[in-house]
């Protein structure tokens, strides 16, 4: 927990709760909403529906992350009068959703169409066949995609500053401000005191470490049964 | 007993019915990930309104002027993204010009020379780069790079390549600057240029390579007279990609060019860009103007990455087109 300026120690728990929470949120809206838009795009490739979706999720992944929290902001915050760590979760959210949308696409176009057809002359319909047989077998690859969509995420401050806002105390309410591990890196980072600054980096090295956990967990995802087909 | 072929409507009415519900679940199946799909323009169009919305004041109050007015007085609602505007631009583009050879570099080294055991490891590594959080590059620019530039760059730049006298390096240097902003970030954009470039040589057909190598080209005229031309445009793309990154960071950037609202021909001075003004000031706004004119920022930041992204969007599809 942090402690006040001026005391020794100090430490960051609050906001290691936080940003789990934050990016639990993201995870919850933003999954479902990409994997099921990944797989219109790969089922329905042709349609205008589907080349326009894949361009838009391409522009809404180069968006800058201060605009999508300024729109958060305005969207969720401003109506309700105060910050929450929901409207920070749906900021993460809007960030992930193309991220996965487009590696789910490309992981269930690997699905050779064997299978699909195997599914199909076996009697399944067509929804099972997509859901139990091509979404199953493109698993790994979607996970890895969405692994890297969260190791992303959860080192994104600019969302955050006007939606979670950031907090000195453990909360882990959705309807009020939330501590976040970038947030709180930033402050320390821009304060004068030094050991503010001993804080941040220890911050920046525990947020370095989750991110690698999760982009080498991703890198093993895609190896263990993927292997070739992958990259 | 008689034992004789089963009747034959038991089953394909069975059957039938089947199909029936089939067309049913398939139907449903069909409009839930559409729904999805949906989701995403809507979820654009949504951003973009939202913030159109809540720019509109200061779009009215300014008109055209908003972009080119240097003013920024909260107190007497005077306000101009020219400064910020200008900033953004500058270093996205000095970070281009520290990023573009390197990135490209790397690219050529990793699809050309690099023997196979070392292809993985180090692509994986400069892709990790991406993966660095954006504060953290901030929190190593205000403690490490801006000491090095201030100790080292600087006075190597004025003193040893007399460039203080040019309008680029004249001035004073404090620490915070637009040239540590251009660093910081031409290091964040790097690995997304050299992703793009990498995948686009590997695109280059074999037979372009061999052709050149047939007419008795040396490795180095095949990549530079065969190569490189045929994967141009590609390339082009991903440095765009790359500008797109650029322009829209924010933490990093925020954390090492000095916040100042000015425009300045030293690239030693500090600035602004849109994304660090929005950052800094938004919370702090006072008065409606004042937050509907980072609103406005907010809109023109938009506005331009979304031209710049689908640009390099375009000419990175030309290219996985043809190949």
């Amino acid at each position: 927990m942090p402690e006040p300026i001026g005391e020794e120690g100090g430490g960051m728990a609050n906001a290691i709760v936080g940003t789990l929470i934050l990016v639990g949120v993201a995870i919850v809206i933003g999954l479902p909403v990409g994997i099921g838009a990944g797989l219109y795009l790969a089922e329905r490739r042709g349609t205008w529906l589907a080349t326009t979706v894949r361009f838009l999720a391409d522009v809404l992944n180069g968006l800058p992350s201060i605009v999508v929290g300024i729109f958060a902001w305005q969207f969720l915050v401003r109506p309700v009068g105060h910050f929450s760590a929901l409207a920070g979760g749906v900021a993460l959210a809007a960030m992930m959703i193309p991220m996965v949308t487009r590696t789910t696409e490309e992981m269930v176009r690997l699905v050779p169409v064997s299978l699909r057809e195997a599914a199909l002359a076996l009697g399944y319909t067509r929804w099972r066949t997509s859901l139990t047989v091509v979404l199953r077998t493109a698993m790994a690859g979607i996970v890895t995609g969405a692994l890297v969509a969260v190791a992303r995420i959860a080192g994104e401050t600019a969302p955050l500053f006007f939606t979670a806002l950031g907090n000195q105390f453990m909360s882990t309410s959705l309807r009020e401000a939330i501590a976040a591990l970038p947030l709180q890196i930033f402050n320390y980072a821009i304060s004068p005191y030094e050991s503010a600054h001993a804080l941040a980096w220890a911050g920046a090295v525990v947020l370095i470490g989750l991110v690698l956990v999760v982009s080498v967990a991703a890198r093993f995802a895609t190896r263990a049964r993927f292997g070739h087909a992958a990259d | 007993m008689i034992v004789g072929p089963r009747p034959l409507e038991e089953p394909s009415s069975g059957l039938a019915a089947r199909l029936a519900s089939a067309g049913v679940g398939d139907r449903v199946y069909r409009v839930a990930i559409t729904l999805f799909a949906a989701c995403v323009p809507l979820l654009l169009l949504l951003i973009a309104a939202e913030i159109a919305r809540a720019a509109w004041p200061a779009l009215r109050t300014f008109g055209f002027g908003f972009l080119t007015s240097s003013a920024w007085d909260p107190v007497n609602g005077a306000f101009g993204a020219a400064p910020a505007l200008y900033g953004t631009i500058v270093s996205s583009i000095v970070a281009l010009v520290i990023a573009t050879p390197l990135a490209i570099g790397v690219a050529i080294y990793l699809s050309e020379f690099a023997p196979g055991w070392l292809r993985q490891p180090v692509s994986f590594l400069v892709d990790l780069l991406a993966a660095i959080p954006s504060v953290v590059y901030g929190l190593w620019g205000i403690f490490v790079l801006i000491p090095l530039l201030r100790t080292h760059v600087v006075p190597f730049l004025k003193d040893t390549l007399h460039l203080g006298a040019t309008p680029l390096f004249s001035g004073p240097n404090y620490g915070p600057s637009m040239l540590a902003a251009g660093v910081i970030l031409a290091i964040m954009i790097l690995p997304y240029i050299s992703a793009v470039a990498r995948e686009v040589l590997l695109a280059v057909p074999r037979s372009q390579r061999e052709a050149a190598l047939a007419l008795g080209a040396t490795r180095w005229e095949t990549i530079w007279g065969a190569v490189l031309p045929y994967a141009r445009s590609g390339i082009i793309g991903g440095v765009i990609l790359g500008l797109g990154r650029a322009l829209g960071e924010t933490m990093a950037v925020t954390m090492v060019i000095g916040n100042t609202h000015e425009i300045s021909s030293s690239l030693l001075s500090p600035g602004y860009t849109m994304a660090s003004l929005i950052a800094n000031q938004f919370s702090e706004a006072t008065g409606d103007l004042h937050l509907s004119a980072l609103m406005a920022i907010g809109f023109v930041l938009f506005v331009l990455t979304l031209v710049v992204n689908a640009l390099a969007r375009w000419l990175v599809w030309r290219v996985a087109r043809s190949a």
